[in-house]
């Protein structure tokens, strides 16, 4: 067991003290996520029954592209640099360092998210209440988006122009996740409660986790070959 | 203990190389020669999984590589064209998680002492980028000395970027490990001062 964990917390211990050095980078994907919602009010005008019933959708467009931004990085750097050849002749299985990978770059770009997407919903006057439900959404769904996202970036390694095809190959898998999560914050607001929403989101989570690391092992298989 | 068997190796629509058998026993040294783009690295990558033959198989003590991968890669170094390093951590970071990674986890003092060794003493706090090719290098090969337990060694240009002396001590520490029993194949275009000069194994002769 120890051994197993071993290159599982190499991984993610290595993956978040890169990002704590390279510190600007992250901080790039969380700032090009408070300009994109701090943008939307400009757009649609001042007022607050407008804003009130935008909010959920606008923080998980923002939340959904910011992630997109990011999502290239994840294997591009240890692609060039031969590391990824490396863990891939690790003899422990593939699908447990991408779940370190992946857990560590949801921890340095998705989670700066779930915390300031509060103190940004109240600029929409996002009722108290659901400002809770809106969290909770993002905490159960931005891991999706960063599971399925991974899968998306090890089909697109290498590739010229990766970074529009990874776009456009991993947005339609996101379409799901963003109608739950958005749909969470409007049936709680609705009065229907949002526990079958947040019970789907987390659902998915646990599926994305079971299934995505061994997608991904298979695409990084192809890419480095 | 190594055997390829009538490996062949497609690199687009372009056959590089067919019908490579050869068998290694524990003890021998074996060097892959030929011109450049006749398909060494290819060849090596094939022998580590890392790539797929286009036909033929990959056999180590007596067991399929790709049914038994885990056993395998247990007991396989590789050390490629690339050093395998990360600009921002220092030698001693990138050589840590290189042999945790790969379940190794040797304690920090032997690493130091593998770094000390192979001349980067001095380096050990410094982060990657600010290195030279040659120290780049030399950080990948400190694995050699933590690696031993393994007993199959496939390295890719290992004298590239060297200076004499690192070239002298590398030679006579790949000597040391075939002595003991381990297995290494290696690509080189340089003369290396081997005490007993390896095997050639010259990839321009299957070549298509």
């Amino acid at each position: 067991m120890n051994s197993l964990l071993g290159p599982f917390l190499a991984v993610l211990r290595r993956d978040l003290m890169l990002a704590w050095r390279g510190r600007a980078d992250v901080l790039v994907t969380l700032a090009f996520f408070v300009v994109v919602v701090c943008l939307f009010p400009f757009g649609v005008g001042p007022e607050t029954n407008q804003l009130r019933a935008i909010a959920p959708g606008v923080l998980w467009v923002a939340a959904l592209l910011s992630t997109l931004l990011s999502l290239h990085r994840l294997f591009a750097q240890d692609h060039i640099d031969g590391t990824l050849e490396q863990l891939l002749l690790s003899p422990e299985p593939t699908p447990l360092w991408v779940t370190a990978k992946v857990m560590a770059h949801w921890i340095v770009t998705g989670l700066p998210l779930v915390i300031a997407a509060p103190g940004l919903a109240l600029l929409f006057d996002v009722e108290q209440g659901a400002l809770g439900v809106l969290t909770l959404s993002l905490a159960l769904g931005t891991p999706i988006l960063a599971l399925l996202g991974a899968v998306g970036a090890a089909l697109t390694l290498g590739l010229r122009g990766g970074g529009v095809l990874l776009a456009l190959l991993v947005l339609p898998l996101f379409v799901p996740v963003l109608i739950f999560g958005a749909g969470a914050v409007d049936a709680h607001l609705g009065g229907t409660g949002a526990d079958a929403h947040l019970l789907l989101l987390a659902g998915g989570l646990l599926g994305a986790l079971a299934l995505t690391p061994f997608a991904c092992a298979a695409a990084l298989r192809i890419a480095v070959e | 203990m190594l055997e390829a068997n009538d490996l062949a190796c497609l690199k687009g629509d372009r056959l590089l190389f067919r019908g490579l058998s050869r068998r290694m026993a524990s003890g021998e040294m074996l060097r892959i020669a030929g011109p450049n783009g006749v398909g060494k690295t290819s060849l090596l990558r094939i022998l580590c999984g890392l790539a797929m033959p286009e036909y033929g198989n990959v056999v180590w003590k007596g067991k399929d590589t790709r049914r038994d991968r885990e056993h395998f890669h247990r007991e396989l170094l590789y050390l490629g064209h690339s050093a395998a390093q990360n600009d921002l951590l220092t030698p001693l970071e990138n050589l840590r998680f290189a042999c945790d990674a790969s379940g190794d986890a040797p304690a920090e003092a032997d690493c130091v002492a593998a770094l000390e060794r192979i001349g980067l003493g001095a380096q050990i706090d410094l982060p990657a980028r600010v290195l030279s090719q040659g120290q780049r290098r030399r950080v990948g090969l400190a694995r050699l000395f933590l690696s031993s337990s393994r007993p199959l060694w496939v390295l890719d240009e290992p004298f590239t970027a060297l200076d004499v002396a690192a070239v002298a001590d590398l030679a006579a520490t790949l000597s040391r490990h075939c002595e003991a029993g381990g297995v290494v194949i290696l690509t080189t275009h340089q003369d290396a001062p081997f005490d007993k000069p390896p095997a050639v194994l010259d990839l321009a002769e299957v070549a298509c």
